[in-house]
């Protein structure tokens, strides 16, 4: 891994995010660490409720409050003049969610594209307008023409055709395809260093899956960004990111690079997943579920969070230890008392 | 495995269904969706034929015709019950209800499909009461028997689908299916809501069930990994047409159909993170109400000549059991997985 020799854009520490509900209180994000350096992909791994989403949200500071709340942590942004000289670090957590620092960040540091593009469009507005709204907020010397300029050539970037038409047209008329590149170019407009991305294409068929897929890689290396892909598409965040996080009920299981994830796993969580899907090539083996489903999200246990479903559990130990996230080889961390 | 001497168990022939629809200013044009448009399949008993494709491509509607929640607008579907031949398409009233008894449907979203209001036991209860199969202690017992079988419990019977997750609601679907012991089963998407986790106990419950009381399955999905898992044959679906069929393995590592080769081109695969790009099919599929004369996927196929803009490709059949629509079909050497 080259990892060393990029600078660190994002340095989360020990970040937890809970929600606070009447039933209970939800520790959606529970003590995640990791770092996202300059031009290289992080992906994150898994199910429903893992906190993949919720810690993504918590970088851009639009965790829906209440009920969420960042209860303790950093998440430390290392902020580059345009001009290329380092500026400053900033603990995202110590901002207020609608001031102007965030704000200057969000659209501008970090771009952010969600799942469903319609829901991320404003309905009422032209694509082209919307886009050339993030130019005019974050660079007050642009005019309104150059804003519009701007967007058409980002269209253009992003595969649209015929970006001076399409410029003008509203969410509707365009497919779904077409609205996730018109989100992608909203993201990319005012030159992001960390593009999230989270789960992008789920909601796309299959051969326009792939097409904004070799989209994203290619603005990626062009624009020379970071990129944190979420996705419980196991293959997807495979060919998408230089290493992986698996993520279960809000903790970090494992974490490391994509090949070592894939042909080393250590985590019986990842083994488990890695049985359970059905594979594209080699041969068809009967796949092996992984036993029972997700615990109560409000259940709160003193071991390990995967202990009942664990096909290598050892009752006495696992459930009375939680165990921590450790670095078993280089660059290879595993939260697991087998490692211990 | 399919016998191919075996008389098919489902045959579909030159089925259509097209929904209206109006346009133009006033709303008194009339156009045609063509969300099934000319296709012929046949099913052998025993086997799951896997029907492939993305949304619109009109797999949803075909499995609807076959299960007749819809009425298709023309063409015929023959199903082989206890050595006669019943016309499916032309079935209505009292034939209708009794052909619910042999060919069920599991639908994808295991919230929606379910009746919030209703027990487990009411909801898994219901096709015997309205089928007359079963009323009192006997459809309880029945009722148990099942939901016991996909992996429930009996304490669950009184229970409301809030209380469960997506996993055994699907289950309580499954058993809703399977409790008037059909022959048929059209499966539309029965995991694409499920986490990755949940999806393989479906999967294997699936084909548990299917083993012991030798059900035909025709499985829709637009998830090339599971259909591979499950299927014995493979459909794949492109505007409304079929445009390939046959046996999983030979399509998936010899595609004959270009659509084919771009759909398997676009899964991703774990083995393809250390190549370097993959073959990227450019556009959409096109507008349904407006199909280009000649193939359907012309204009995305690298491959098209001047034949297919203006002749469409009869579907024939190419080796020993394959079938593809495309005219170049035997000139071209496709890439596979």
């Amino acid at each position: 891994m080259a990892a060393s020799e990029n600078s660190v854009l994002v340095e989360v520490q020990d970040l937890k995010t809970y929600f606070f509900l009447h039933e209970g209180t939800v520790k959606a994000v529970d003590g995640v660490s990791f770092s996202i350096y300059e031009g290289r992909s992080l992906g994150v791994i898994g199910e429903s409720g893992c906190g993949k989403s919720v810690t993504a949200q918590s970088m851009m500071r639009i965790v829906p409050s209440p009920p969420g709340r960042e209860v303790d942590g950093k998440i430390e942004m290392y902020l580059w003049e345009n001009g290329g000289g380092f500026a400053e670090v900033v603990d995202v957590l110590q901002l207020k969610p609608s001031g102007a620092k965030i704000r200057s960040i969000r659209g501008k540091q970090i771009g952010m594209i969600f799942q469903e593009p319609m829901t991320a469009l404003s309905p009422l507005h032209t694509v082209g307008n919307q886009i050339a709204e993030a130019v005019l907020i974050h660079e007050q010397d642009a005019s309104k023409h150059q804003a519009r300029e701007r967007a058409i050539d980002m269209l253009g970037r992003v595969g649209i055709p015929q970006p001076h038409r399409l410029v003008d047209a509203y969410p509707h008329q365009l497919s779904g395809g077409m609205r996730q590149r018109a989100l992608i170019a909203m993201a990319l407009i005012c030159g992001p260093s960390l593009l999230i991305a989270d789960e992008p294409t789920t909601a796309l068929d299959v051969t326009i899956e792939a097409q904004i897929l070799e989209l994203i890689k290619e603005l990626q290396t062009s624009l020379g960004m970071a990129l944190m892909y979420i996705s419980h598409d196991l293959a997807v965040v495979g060919e998408m990111s230089d290493e992986i996080m698996v993520m279960y009920l809000g903790h970090v299981m494992e974490h490391a690079s994509t090949d070592d994830i894939f042909d080393n796993p250590l985590h019986p969580y990842t083994l488990a997943l890695w049985r359970s899907v059905p594979s594209i090539e080699g041969k068809l083996e009967r796949l092996i579920p992984i036993s029972g489903s997700l615990p109560s999200p409000f259940a709160s246990q003193p071991g390990c969070r995967f202990f009942s479903r664990c096909d290598r559990r050892m009752p006495g130990v696992c459930d009375a230890t939680p165990p921590s996230l450790k670095e078993v080889a280089p660059g290879h961390k595993v939260r697991c008392l087998l490692y211990e | 495995m399919t016998n191919q001497t075996q008389l098919p168990l489902l045959e579909v022939q030159e089925l259509r269904k097209w929904f209206q629809m109006s346009k133009g200013l006033l709303q008194r044009q009339a156009v045609f969706v063509k969300a099934v448009d000319d296709v012929s399949i046949h099913v052998q008993a025993g086997e799951t034929l896997g029907i492939v494709g993305e949304s619109g491509s009109g797999k949803t509607t075909l499995g609807r015709c076959i299960s007749r929640l819809y009425q298709p607008t023309s063409g015929q579907i023959t199903m082989r019950v206890n050595g006669e031949v019943l016309d499916v398409s032309a079935l209505s009233g009292k034939e209708l209800s009794a052909f619910r008894k042999r060919a069920q449907m599991i639908f994808q979203d295991p919230y929606s499909s379910l009746n919030p209001r209703m027990t487990v036991l009411e909801t898994v209860g219901e096709p015997l009461l309205v089928n007359h199969l079963a009323k009192g202690k006997e459809l309880e017992e029945r009722v148990t028997e099942i939901v016991v079988q996909v992996g429930l419990r009996v304490e669950h019977l009184r229970r409301y689908p809030h209380s469960f997750s997506g996993g055994q609601r699907q289950r309580i679907g499954i058993a809703r299916a399977m409790v008037v012991n059909p022959q048929l089963v059209v499966a539309d998407e029965p995991v694409s809501a499920l986490d990755v986790s949940i999806q393989a106990q479906i999967l294997n419950l699936l084909q548990d069930l299917q083993e012991r009381y030798d059900l035909t399955y025709l499985f829709i999905s637009h998830a090339m990994n599971v259909v591979r898992y499950v299927s014995d044959r493979i459909a794949v679906m492109y505007a409304g047409k079929l445009v390939e069929l046959g046996p999983t393995q030979e399509l998936l590592s010899n595609p004959k159909h270009p659509y084919s080769e771009a759909l398997l081109a676009s899964v991703p695969k774990p083995s393809q993170r250390k190549r370097g790009m993959r073959l990227v099919s450019p556009g959409e599929p096109p507008d349904l109400t407006n199909l280009p004369t000649g193939c359907v996927f012309v204009p995305r196929c690298k491959y098209a000549v001047d034949q297919c803009t203006e002749q469409f490709p009869e579907l024939r059949k190419i080796g020993t059991n394959a079938y593809v629509s495309c005219h170049l079909a035997e000139s071209l050497a496709l890439q596979g997985i």
